[in-house]
């Protein structure tokens, strides 16, 4: 049976009194004749831990950049902190964006800027009153943040995977946000490093009371990190539930994930 | 079959043609409009024209010894040998100098900037700064075609003295010419319809290898092997257009009465 977040979360106590940060609501997205998304609904709470999963190409990275603003629904309604993204100005967009961190699947860090530069980034475009001390200062809370205080001077081609996904955390917390969005955090690390970036994103959770969306195919990452499970099958929420829910599942298709 | 190969490549090459005058226009419509990206546009100029002047410099040298000292039989033959400083003057100022600049820098920065922009593109960087609050057709486009704009012309002024010393050079090595007396010819003989439509057409080059490089870059294809396609078709396709300009701006230059 197929079961909408939005319907799962009305009936949930647990979220019951929680302010909705992300609203979701029939969102539709295809390329060309491709369909992506079709009728795609969530909601995600503060303070809650989100994780999206499903097969290569069913839409998971093409969904969270619809919610940031890099690609626009073809149909429905994305609510970010009680705004409409579809109907945002380039200047709406960008204060959504102080309050929304993006961690890519690739990283992305700046290969010719160092660390610090790299950090300094966009508190320098979001925040532009901010002096050079107080800078520095969210630069080195951030890189201490994800215990990498030392690299600050580094260029990142001199960073291992793990480092590298632990400075592009930072830079994602550098704004303080209010959401973070993960696109396939521990994907290319290896168990141990991939370990450390889970521990890391429960971590900042705990510290910052963020809520996040975490697309994953990492079962170890979508057990620990999981408040609630999201299986995306067609573009569509085919399954919604808790880790256990999910994974105990009898449907066949939501069970070949978890042999 | 052979004609639908035909229609393929045409139909793949009007497209193309449509692509960079839409990327142009976006240029041409928002170079002006704040936010101006300064800090930025200084380090391209850096990166764009000083840092191009060793090799720019070393070619005009070799250009203008060469051309020369080709030159000197002929002139000798005819008894002419005298107005070798006066021919190669013209020469370099008017085409030699503009054109094989224009072409060194389109190896050099055009395709640097393909691939720049176009690993930028694979890894995600893009997509980064539009989170991190930046625009970054003004960031990453803006300031590089400005930048390759002015310092193309800079650098062939540059260039064009550097290779008239190479001619002085290149005139003493079988004879003897005053340092002086060379020049008071090349001067002497060049008139302001040699110096400014060739100085004028600089800037239309710069802009074609700025323009081609970043329209590369900006929308190349995912993956290692778009990367080296786009660098490698920046080159090729800003030197084409750079013959092209110069053929229209010779006729120009006619029309005007200035040949």
């Amino acid at each position: 049976m197929e079961t909408t977040l939005e319907y799962y979360t009305e009936k949930n106590p647990a979220t019951e009194n929680k302010e909705c940060v992300l609203s979701i609501d029939h969102v539709y997205k295809s390329f060309g004749d491709h369909p992506v998304l079709s009728d795609f609904s969530l909601k995600i709470y503060r303070g809650e831990n989100v994780v999206i999963f499903g097969k290569s190409g069913s839409g998971k990275s093409v969904l969270i950049k619809c919610i940031i603003g890099l690609l626009r629904p073809d149909q429905g309604r994305i609510i970010v902190l009680n705004k409409d993204v579809i109907s945002m100005n380039h200047q709406e967009m960008d204060q959504m964006r102080a309050k929304v961190g993006f961690l890519f699947q690739s990283n992305a860090l700046y290969d010719s800027m160092t660390v610090r530069e790299n950090l300094e980034f966009p508190l320098r475009r979001h925040w532009i009153k901010l002096q050079q001390e107080q800078v520095d200062k969210l630069v080195e809370e951030s890189l201490d943040d994800v215990g990498l205080l030392h690299t600050i001077d580094l260029m990142p081609s001199e960073l291992s995977g793990g480092m590298r996904k632990r400075i592009a955390l930072a830079r994602t917390l550098i704004l303080k946000p209010q959401i973070i969005l993960y696109d396939e955090p521990t994907t290319g690390l290896d168990p141990i490093t991939g370990n450390e970036i889970i521990d890391l994103m429960i971590e900042i959770q705990k510290k910052y009371g963020t809520a996040s969306l975490v697309i994953s195919h990492d079962m170890n990452c979508i057990r620990k990190v999981s408040d609630r499970v999201v299986m995306l099958i067609d573009g569509r929420c085919y399954k919604v539930g808790s880790f256990n829910e999910v994974s105990t599942s009898e449907d066949p298709k939501i069970k070949s994930f978890f042999s | 079959m052979a004609d639908n190969y035909t229609n393929s490549i045409s139909k793949a090459f009007f497209q193309e043609l449509g692509e960079i005058a839409v990327f142009t226009s976006r240029f041409l419509s928002s170079w002006w409009k704040p936010r101006y990206e300064w800090h930025e546009f200084f380090r391209q100029c850096l990166v764009i024209g000083y840092k191009s002047l060793p090799l720019v410099g070393m070619t005009a040298f070799i250009m203008g010894l060469v051309l020369t000292m080709q030159l000197r039989p002929s002139m000798v033959h005819y008894g002419v040998e005298s107005q070798i400083p006066m021919i190669v003057g013209i020469a370099i100022v008017r085409e030699v100098g503009p054109v094989l600049t224009a072409l060194i820098f389109a190896g050099k920065i055009g395709s640097s900037i393909g691939a720049e922009l176009g690993s930028m593109k694979v890894t995600e960087q893009i997509d980064a700064m539009e989170v991190s609050g930046t625009n970054p057709f003004k960031y990453l486009v803006v300031t590089r075609v400005l930048a390759a704009t002015l310092m193309l012309p800079i650098l062939i002024i540059i260039g064009d003295a550097i290779s008239l010393y190479g001619s002085y050079i290149g005139v003493n090595v079988k004879g003897v010419t005053s340092f002086h007396s060379f020049w008071k010819q090349v001067f002497d003989n060049l008139l302001f319809s040699d110096v400014v439509p060739a100085f004028v057409k600089s800037f239309f080059f710069g802009f074609a290898v700025g323009i081609i490089g970043c329209f590369k870059g900006y929308y190349s294809k995912k993956g290692t092997e778009g990367v080296g396609r786009s660098a490698n078709s920046s080159v090729v396709v800003s030197s084409v257009i750079i013959f092209i300009i110069d053929l229209i701006a010779v006729q120009i230059t006619d029309l005007l009465g200035y040949n």
